[in-house]
């Protein structure tokens, strides 16, 4: 048999198609795919779905429970799918039996203004998501600029490199705190308030992340300066722009790509937090940190306020984990088909 | 190795420098007016005075040199004053750094709150690291076990979920769910006031710090025990592994005092490198529980536009972070002896 009917046999196979190959024999990858591209869907499509509008004040619904408690109460399960209203249950600590607020209307119940839980998960999940890709953007593009700079041309490597020691030696959440306080008033006169504070929020999460991907990306296009083909497209007489644009950048994809997934869930995690601290957005303009936030203060009255956003942002987070674990090993050549 | 960390030593002087001046130069440049807080009642000319009370009237690098006077030369030399009673200079009138809303020296607030956040991110640092080591430890000798698959799927969903969300579920669970007189209650509030008398009053310490420790503790334990494993299957496969086996020694004088003992060189950079984090994440913590320890200062701090609170603290974080990240340097050279700074 010769070498030509060997390579026949082969099916054709291309370098994205092997990394998806690879991909897709990560379980906890596809898994963290399939509940990454649900909470998308929800978040972006759902709106139209539930189209109850999250800013309503149904002052008379205020402080409904959540429909799952309906479940909880006893014997009445059928009545719960025909006229949840009228359930009564027997309170222990009470020693009487009490009505519970519960409506379809309101599946995950309201707030005590009377405000649409799920609608605000969902338009909550649309601006948690938005700040962490835009977050992650801005630092993904911060961090590439000055990894390949650093990395290609010697003279600014040492600067670069202080500087981005100096950015890990800062106390960042203490500062990102600070820097909120002092410019949220101003960016909110010139932008309004909800993109006054979206831009503030993206812009600081993104200048404060992007140390990790500029060390890993400096150090791959150090070592791919040395390689033959760099020395190939130099001596054809190749500038420098197109050195990078053509030969480095599209060598770097696979670090670049593993740390743009780490990165969303870093900054959904992080502007969590601000909220969380109420340094974030306003009440009005809920995101999900936000909301668990808000929840804090009515937690003995009606846990399942803080349980679903909290859930939210854990399985957002979990499952960007789960896909940014499985691109490493997929992109990895030395971890690829065996 | 001395002149190795002289020479770091010298080196952190002009960055840590370099970092408060940074800190000064954002708080500085902030548009918002530190008196803004106060009643609009207060004609301009009051508040021009009290601006001025504040020292806001002189020009910026006056500012900074005198904050770095009072934070680097006078507290420095107030600490040996209260600590061993040495006088240098001029004790009595001498400027400290001093917060606006409580009038009183930035230093003696941080002193106040440090027991607190040292308790329990000190506790929760070591809960983390018992619970990791030995975790670690076993899913490395047994990796791809059923106990490699949990411990790895566990320790994914530790440092995903994040801090602020286990403490408010184990609110939830634990002081909501759980009734009131039931043995497994426990309290939501850290109560700073209570005092370590009796057995009661020790049980009574132990149940309010049960929940913080365990959130901070296992957030701490899914990141360590990851470098555990890694660090461990490193050396497992190495040939000085090979030869203690073949010499006949017990599997568990190999794994015990061979493997774990090189195992743990990075592992103990990596958890020097890990505390600055700690201190930074117990700002959330603090929140959740109320604990009135260095983050909630912080976090009052920055609510009621107290620059020198705010800066003195910021820069402390800072401090840590890079002492610490010299700290590991040297231990790294200190634990390994393959490993010469020149």
């Amino acid at each position: 048999m010769s070498n030509a009917e060997i390579a026949d046999d082969r099916k054709f196979r291309s370098l994205w198609g092997d990394v998806w190959v690879q991909f897709r024999s990560h379980k906890g990858a596809m898994l963290g795919m399939i509940v990454f591209g649900l909470i998308l869907f929800g978040v972006t499509l759902g709106p139209y779905i539930w189209t109850t509008d999250p800013q309503y004040l149904d002052i008379r619904a205020k402080n409904t429970s959540t429909i799952l408690n309906c479940f909880l109460t006893g014997e009445q399960i059928f009545q719960c799918f025909s006229d949840p209203t009228s359930i009564k249950y027997y309170d222990p600590n009470a020693e009487e039996l009490v009505r519970v607020k519960l409506s379809w209307a309101y599946p995950l119940g309201t707030d005590q203004l009377g405000r649409d839980q799920l609608a605000q998960l969902l338009q909550g999940g649309r601006v948690s998501m938005a700040v962490g890709m835009a977050a992650m953007l801005l630092s993904l593009v911060l961090g590439t600029v000055a990894g390949v700079i650093a990395g290609y041309f010697r003279r600014l490597d040492g600067p670069l490199m202080r500087l981005t020691d100096l950015f890990l030696a800062l106390p960042l959440l203490p500062l990102l705190l600070v820097i909120i306080m002092l410019f949220r008033d101003t960016l909110r006169g010139m932008f309004g308030p909800e993109t006054g504070i979206f831009l503030l929020i993206v812009f600081v999460i993104g200048i404060t992340s992007w140390m990790q991907t500029a060390r890993i990306v400096r150090g791959d296009v150090l070592a791919l300066k040395e390689r033959e083909f760099i020395l190939a497209a130099h001596s054809i007489g190749t500038p420098a722009k197109r050195v990078i644009s053509r030969h480095i950048l599209p060598n770097i994809l696979s670090p670049i790509m593993v740390s743009a997934t780490l990165g969303i869930a870093a900054a959904i995690i992080t502007e969590s937090a601000l909220s969380f601290l109420g340094l974030g957005f306003p009440s009005d303009f809920p995101t999900w940190g936000r909301l668990l936030f808000d929840g804090t203060t009515y937690i003995s009255q009606s846990p399942s306020r803080v349980i679903w956003p909290g859930l939210a942002i854990s399985l957002t987070v979990l499952s960007v984990n789960f896909i940014g674990d499985g691109l490493r090993d997929a992109l990895d050549p030395r971890i690829r088909g065996r | 190795m001395l002149n190795y960390t002289l020479r770091r030593l010298m080196f952190t002087i002009p960055t840590l420098l370099l970092i408060s001046f940074i800190i000064f130069l954002i708080l500085d440049l902030a548009p918002n007016d530190p008196t803004g807080n106060l009643p609009l009642t207060i004609p301009p000319e009051v508040r021009e005075k009290i601006r001025q009370s504040l020292g806001l009237d002189a020009p910026m690098y006056i500012r900074y040199l005198l904050w770095s006077q009072q934070f680097f030369i006078n507290e420095p030399l107030n600490l040996l004053n209260q600590w061993f009673g040495w006088c240098i200079g001029d004790c009595e009138g001498r400027l400290r750094v001093s917060s606006w809303a409580t009038r009183s020296p930035v230093v003696d607030l941080i002193a106040e709150r440090m027991p607190q956040t040292l308790w329990v991110v000190g506790m929760s640092y070591v809960v983390g690291i018992l619970i990791a080591v030995p975790i670690g430890v076993i899913s490395a000798y047994k990796q791809y076990s059923w106990f490699d698959q949990i411990g790895t799927f566990i320790a994914m969903i530790g440092f995903s979920v994040p801090t602020f969300f286990t403490g408010v579920l184990l609110i939830v669970i634990f002081s909501v769910w759980v009734p009131n007189d039931s043995f497994f209650w426990l309290p939501s509030i850290y109560d700073t006031t209570l005092e370590v008398v009796d057995w009661d009053s020790f049980m009574l310490q132990v149940r309010q710090m049960i929940m913080p420790v365990m959130v901070l503790g296992l957030f701490n334990a899914a990141q360590i025990s990851r470098f555990m494993r890694a660090s461990m299957l490193d050396n497992l496969s190495q040939d000085y592994v090979r030869t203690a086996r073949a010499k006949g020694l017990k599997e568990k004088t190999v794994l015990l005092v061979h493997v774990l003992r090189n195992s743990m060189i990075p592992v103990v950079t990596v958890i020097a490198l890990g505390i600055p984090q700690i201190f930074g994440g117990a700002i959330i913590t603090e929140q959740i529980f109320k604990v009135n320890g260095l983050g909630q200062l912080l976090i009052i701090g920055i609510q009621g536009a107290d620059i020198p609170l705010v800066q003195t603290l910021t820069f402390l974080f800072a401090v840590l972070i890079v002492l610490f990240n010299l700290i590991a340097d040297v231990l790294y050279g200190l634990l390994d002896p393959r490993i010469r700074y020149e």
